[in-house]
């Protein structure tokens, strides 16, 4: 039997190592979706955990909407970064300053 | 006893993919690092008892979505060095940001305690011969039907989205106009001739 509590201190040390991953790579775009796909996992890893320990299979529902909408996030993530590089010949986020935000 | 082994073991080897993923200086071995992270999840996802996410993990994200992921990275051309300037600049502050979650999430789950692990220990795991699939199948064509049909437009969506995003068009390239396809009457490309039968010689 795996405890609760490390689970969740596992899938907390992966979410805060994606958000360290966003801090250190903030330049490069495509890492910055690699990092967000590493946070769903994490969060994916409480639901899984709650569902065994709680013996609830909906929080495996949740999981199961939540891939599929990681799924749609990164074709779409990828199709808009295909395009920019096209555009810019870059994925430098410093480059992306046309609209002064 | 032996679950729990196998639960340190892939952890471990999880958290070190992680770290790979955020420090690999070739964004080809981070793709790759981000694979062996999924499939690390997927074996602890198949301790907890849930065997159909695990093997959809496998199938649909290392399958499908990452090598969508290694395609993308694989045709942009990257200058990994100019978008690596700031790294060690930012690399403490990433690293406080981690140890300050870390922190905070430890101290909500040990301290607190929350009473986590008094349920967790009333909880008996699943009887062998019980299909996980079957449940979660039971349960998505039932009370979530609804959801589970806008997950599949969502798809639709995203595929569409992506098509539409990435489609463009070259010059010299020949395509259908539909517009004028519809447009054209017959009499502008048929031209009927009338003229005396010939003898047959």
């Amino acid at each position: 039997m795996i405890p609760l509590s490390h689970v969740l201190l596992l899938s907390g040390i992966l979410f805060s190592l994606a958000v360290a991953g966003i801090f250190i790579n903030r330049k490069n775009v495509l890492l910055l979706l690699m990092c967000i796909e590493l946070m769903l996992l994490s969060v994916n890893f409480n639901f899984i955990a709650f569902s065994h320990h709680l013996g609830d299979l909906a929080g495996q529902v949740f999981v199961f909407f939540i891939l599929t909408v990681a799924a749609a996030e990164s074709a779409i993530g990828l199709a808009i970064l295909v395009v920019l590089f096209r555009e810019r010949r870059s994925i430098n986020v410093e480059d992306l300053d046309s609209m002064r935000g | 006893m032996i679950v729990n082994v196998l639960f340190y073991v892939f952890g471990a080897i999880l958290v070190l993919t992680a770290l790979g993923v955020i420090t690999a200086r070739n964004p080809v071995h981070c793709a790759l690092f981000l694979v062996a992270a999924f499939l690390n999840s997927a074996v602890i996802w198949l301790l907890l008892q849930a065997e159909f996410l695990a093997l959809t993990l496998v199938v649909v994200y290392v399958g499908a979505v990452m090598v969508l992921w290694l395609f993308v990275v694989m045709m942009l051309d990257v200058d990994v060095e100019k978008l690596r300037q700031g790294f060690t600049r930012y690399a403490p502050l990433g690293a406080l940001i981690a140890l300050i979650v870390v922190a905070q999430i430890g101290l909500v789950v040990y301290v607190r305690k929350l009473g986590l692990d008094d349920t967790a220990a009333t909880i008996v795991d699943r009887p062998a011969g019980g299909s996980n699939t079957l449940e979660l199948g039971h349960l998505l064509y039932t009370q979530y039907l609804y959801p589970f049909e806008i997950a599949a437009v969502i798809l639709l969506v995203a595929i569409v989205a992506a098509i539409t995003l990435t489609m463009r068009d070259r010059p010299g390239q020949k395509v259908q106009d539909i517009g004028k396809q519809v447009a054209v009457r017959a009499k502008d490309r048929v031209r009927i001739v009338k003229m005396d039968a010939e003898a047959k010689q």
